[in-house]
């Protein structure tokens, strides 16, 4: 059974359409990450789950009920906000029941849901303060504890870690993770933060200018997106996107290069189908990942098709746990990922290790993955 | 030889610390003046103003002035003192002042918090009544409390300051609101509070220093007005100001100047204890909307 279901959602202000006919269908105990650019819709779609915003067109349902005219308070929902949104003038404790004792919960259950919260989220011990005697962290703790103490049917979390410190947002994403697996709740999580997106969801929405690109699993997402902007916004350094040319060889196909010295260079491509061949000689875009380009210690052990390419180094960078190495192709700037103690000398050829598995054929035109 | 340069500069801050404080001091003193020869001239004996010094401190100090601007003196026709029209004000200014802060509160959280096609041109619409002139509002006024049935009684002229402070005060709310975040409110309803509630539990426990910026003004301004006290108040209903204003242009005989001064400053003393108990307060909000604003 859908538990949360987006059909064919539209919303306009004014003649301005800002999102466009999204159909996303939520199981229950899913995590989704709807993450893009800012303006691309997505704060505006979990508004219009959550209420906050009307729906111009298509229905929301949560649990069969369609709840498009249902107050926000009415559709059994929390949210935590960027802000955090902690009343400024109760204190911790008064903030994670007020939800309740707006909905009339006598007060021996809400004190009894409200240790239960507490004692989960290890914020027993400021009950009594008040939101601005709080830290980050444990503002954002409270956030979370007044979404969870409602027994809601979806959390709806809006960027919720953007206004935390580097490591606290690496600690407190890790323990939004475990909270999912141990409630098992259903999530809707904004975020323009593509590694979030990666590490807690199930699911993701890729989003951009009111269109949903992608939908999948972080390793569809990330193996397989299905168009240059998914490919380009999803990890960190962004996938190579370099023009090349579609060749005949050995039977199957390979991307033709130009190479930092201006010779061809042939990559055998692991893929094959009718829609590839109808590329025979025209220019593509070939995506490649940093890391499916190593040194030749560095390849995975799995991969099948693995293409040697001698090209010039320009620039290493060592990032302590990797060391990035610059090259061009194409005319392009085209990062390698390899391990940390690899010996690269900028300014001399190296022999670069293509993982051709991990390759994939855009139409240069349409930016669309072009599948077998 | 750094040290020599220090003491230095730390001389030279002193001179101009005190250039500062004598300056600060010498117009402390020159606003302070005008009351200090109210208040002398409030405790001496008439023939002592009238024979001496208006600025020679008082030789039979006695409190007869003030016992007799609050109780005796003759008001218009009447020997009553400025007692009953002190109580007048009183009977205006709570309801008026309370009545125009809350209308401004509201509106504020509105004009902020539920905005609607149309809410900033109401919004401009009702600044403009800050700058209306008192004059021009008089005849429509008179004209409409008649109708009403208000005329010359204390609920008219609460009426009236009303509608004149409700510009002021939706004013001040609705800049002080304007920077209250918006996702508190949204997560008040996601709560499940409705208007009312949002207001009562979220918006107003955090207006405080806004709100005492709009008592203070209003307090000010209905308490020190006169146009519309001496327009539209009946003997029942007149307010202090007026009152004061009868005290000192309606003596037959003598002009009895420390009973005069003592009304006048009888007639200061509630603002005055506003600003004292409240005044920073006043300052700190005023900063607060403006900066936000």
């Amino acid at each position: 059974m859908t538990f949360l279901n987006i059909d064919n959602v539209t919303k306009s202000y004014g003649a301005v359409e800002v999102l466009h006919r999204v159909d996303i269908a939520v199981q229950e105990g899913e995590f989704l990450v709807l993450v893009g650019p800012s303006g691309c819709g997505k704060s505006t779609l979990l508004n219009m789950i959550a209420g906050l915003e009307n729906i111009t067109g298509g229905e929301i349902s949560i649990k069969n009920r369609v709840v498009n005219d249902v107050h926000p308070s009415k559709r059994n929902i929390a949210m935590v906000f960027q802000s955090y949104a902690l009343y400024p003038n109760m204190t911790v404790g008064q903030n994670i029941t007020f939800g309740m004792e707006m909905h009339g919960i006598p007060k021996p259950e809400r004190e009894k849901k409200l240790a239960e919260v507490a004692k989960l989220l290890q914020i027993d011990h400021l009950l009594d303060r008040k939101p601005g005697q709080l830290s980050g962290g444990q503002r954002q703790r409270v956030a979370m504890g007044r979404a969870l103490v409602r027994d809601p049917d979806v959390f709806l979390f809006d960027e919720p870690l953007s206004n935390l410190d580097a490591k606290l947002r690496v600690d407190m994403r890790t323990e939004i993770k475990k909270l999912h697996q141990r409630l098992k709740s259903t999530i809707v999580y904004v975020t323009h933060d593509q590694i979030e997106a990666l590490t807690l969801s199930t699911r993701i929405a890729v989003m951009n200018k009111g269109y949903v690109q992608q939908l999948g699993t972080p390793k569809e997402i990330y193996d397989t997106p299905a168009n240059m902007f998914v490919a380009s916004f999803m990890g960190s350094p962004s996938m190579n996107l370099l023009p090349a040319t579609l060749r005949a060889s050995n039977g199957g196909l390979a991307a033709e290069l130009t190479g930092s010295d201006g010779g061809k260079l042939l990559l055998n491509l692991s893929q094959d189908g009718p829609n590839l061949r109808a590329y025979l000689d025209k220019p593509v875009v070939l995506g490649i990942r940093p890391e499916a380009i190593t040194d030749p210690d560095g390849v995975d052990r799995n991969a099948k098709n693995t293409q040697p390419l001698r090209n010039m180094v320009h620039v290493t960078e060592p990032a302590g746990s990797d060391t990035f190495v610059e090259t061009t192709l194409s005319g392009k700037a085209c990062i390698a990922r390899m391990r940390a103690d690899v010996d690269v000398q900028p300014g001399q050829p190296f022999d670069f290790i293509v993982n051709m598995d991990k390759a994939v054929i855009f139409d240069p035109a349409s930016e669309d993955r072009i599948t077998g | 030889m750094s040290g020599g340069a220090q003491d230095q500069a730390v001389r030279t801050g002193r001179i101009a610390r005190t250039f500062i404080y004598v300056v600060l001091i010498y117009f402390a003193l020159f606003y302070l003046l005008p009351l200090f020869i109210m208040a002398i001239n409030s405790i001496k004996p008439l023939s002592e103003i009238t024979g001496g010094n208006m600025m020679s401190l008082p030789a039979e100090p006695t409190l007869a002035p003030w016992k007799s601007a609050w109780s005796t003196a003759q008001i218009g026709v009447e020997a009553t003192g400025l007692k009953p029209y002190f109580m007048n004000s009183i009977l205006m200014v709570v309801p008026a002042v309370a009545i125009s802060t809350i209308i401004g509160a509201l509106n504020g959280y509105i004009l902020t918090k539920w905005q609607f096609r149309g809410s900033n041109i109401i919004f401009g619409l009702m600044l403009f009544s800050c700058f209306i002139p008192f004059q021009i509002v008089l005849i429509p006024m008179a004209r409409l409390l008649g109708l009403m049935g208000l005329a010359g009684t204390t609920w008219g002229l609460i009426l009236v300051h009303v509608v004149y402070g409700i510009g002021f005060s939706t004013l001040y709310f609705r800049n002080y609101y304007a920077a209250f975040p918006t996702e508190l409110v949204r997560a008040a309803m996601m709560d499940g509070a409705g208007f009312f509630r949002i207001f009562w539990r979220i918006m107003l426990p955090v207006s405080g220093p806004i709100a005492v910026v709009c008592i203070i003004w209003q307090f000010t301004n209905i308490w020190n007005d006169f146009l519309f006290g001496a327009s539209f108040a009946d003997l029942d209903s007149m307010p202090m100001t007026v009152a004061l204003n009868n005290l000192v242009n309606s003596s037959t005989g003598v002009k009895e100047y420390n009973v005069h001064f003592a009304g006048a400053i009888l007639a200061a003393l509630p603002t005055l204890l506003v600003y004292i108990v409240a005044g920073r307060y006043f300052v700190r909000g005023l900063m607060a909307g403006s900066v936000k604003g």
